[in-house]
């Protein structure tokens, strides 16, 4: 039996929406777990990368854990994938780029409507924030970009059939979107 | 006899004092662009619609035609100089397709599409940009401006009011508002202006028209910017 291609997943600055629109792969979930399986992944439970064919990242970089992931899933994936608006440029969480960090933090924690204790949170569990959102190219080498808000489950389904066949991704013109 | 420019092996008509682009257009052959609009006066800022004419490279919206040029438009080299030039304008401004109502409708956005951008390729520039919303009607982004000029020249060509101009150098180079508080509210600008709707992507809108067609039936949702349909997948590189 072929041995199965190993596939991580993560959601770093991002809302879950990507992974969302992989499960719309309905059906051909199916199909494709007869060909691949999961390393970390929402779907498994594992909490670290390990050696994997392909990984796929939705999400920009937002704090000091998102860059330690991402640098994981690099050195363990030989294919990194950009999945998503907010993993290609930043997306909705780098709208707050042009707001200095501490008036975000002071707005949604100190000063915001309705707060009971409003306080920064400062436990040392919790990973420091980075002063703007960047973008995954930006950090470590990414090899193929998925663009939309969320890819469509077919832009999956392209993609990684592609690649499971060996053949080169090419998306469609109709499966080319940004929003 | 007509006389004619070749371009990509098909030779194209053209009348003495057309551009390139004019030529080109009046034959139904598409050179990507985003600063030309036909019946306005050429720009030659975004660089876009570079071709080859006799082996140099130049904008296709300024350079006359001239009898006997040989003009590549669709190769793979100058499509992938164009898809570096809208990766740049991507990052030196901020373009969140996915948060802008213009999205399906924004010429920049079809041309990427055009050009198959998947990527933004360089780091992001994330420049703080204001949104001048002071006018009842019409709203300005600014995160969202590529200086392409055109509402500058609606409004002196056409409109005959001067309301916008282009200040500053390199990185620097922004919209400005004729007004004496410098904000579009005080300016004379009004919704029947050709300068209230010739912005190529979301940086002009007429306000409260968002979502009156959703996203999935907008212009370039059912039409490739270079005119052909969407279904049938065709080749955009020679």
């Amino acid at each position: 039996m072929k041995p199965k291609v190993r596939v991580a997943t993560t959601s770093l600055a991002g809302c879950f929406g990507c992974h969302m629109s992989f499960l719309d792969l309905d059906e051909r979930l199916l199909a494709l777990a007869e060909a691949v399986e999961f390393d970390r992944s929402p779907l498994t439970d594992i909490e670290h990368c390990g050696v994997c064919d392909i990984g796929l990242i939705e999400g920009g970089v937002c704090n000091s854990e998102n860059v330690h992931v991402l640098r994981e899933f690099r050195r363990q994936c030989k294919i990194l994938v950009a999945v998503g608006a907010c993993a290609i440029n930043g997306g909705l969480p780098s709208m707050r780029n042009a707001i200095p960090l501490e008036d975000c933090l002071l707005e949604v924690y100190r000063d915001g409507v309705g707060l009971a204790n409003a306080m920064i949170p400062s436990d040392v569990e919790l990973p420091l924030l980075l002063d703007q959102v960047r973008p995954l190219h930006e950090i470590v080498k990414i090899d193929y970009f998925l663009p939309g808000c969320p890819p469509s489950a077919d832009v999956f389904w392209s993609f990684l059939s592609a690649l499971l066949e060996g053949r080169e991704p090419e998306l469609p013109y109709e499966l080319l979107r940004f929003d | 006899m007509t006389k004619c420019i070749n371009i990509d092996g098909v030779n194209v008509p053209f009348e003495e004092g057309q551009t390139i682009m004019q030529a080109a257009e009046n034959a139904g052959v598409y050179i990507p662009h985003l600063c030309h609009h036909a019946g306005y006066a050429p720009h030659g800022s975004c660089k876009l619609c570079s071709v080859r004419v006799n082996g140099r490279v130049c904008t296709a919206c300024t350079f006359p035609a001239a009898e006997g040029q040989s003009v590549i438009n669709n190769s793979r080299e100058l499509q992938a100089d164009r898809r570096r030039l809208t990766q740049m304008l991507f990052v030196e401004g901020n373009h969140n397709c996915p948060s802008c109502e213009k999205s399906g409708d924004c010429r920049l956005q079809a041309v990427a599409y055009y050009l198959r951008m998947e990527d933004d390729h360089f780091p992001l520039f994330y420049p703080p940009r204001p949104l001048d919303s002071s006018h009842p009607d019409i709203l300005i982004e600014h995160n969202r401006c590529i200086v392409c000029s055109l509402c500058v020249r609606a409004s002196r060509d056409i409109d005959g009011k001067n309301v916008f101009a282009v200040s500053g150098r390199g990185a620097h180079k922004h919209l400005i508002v004729n007004s004496p508080s410098g904000r579009l509210g005080d300016s004379d600008i009004s919704t029947d202006d050709a300068a209230a709707h010739i912005c190529p992507t979301g940086a002009i809108l007429i306000k409260g028209q968002a979502f009156h067609r959703p996203i999935g039936q907008r212009l370039y949702d059912l039409e490739r910017i270079d005119g052909s349909p969407h279904a049938g997948e065709a080749s955009h590189e020679a």
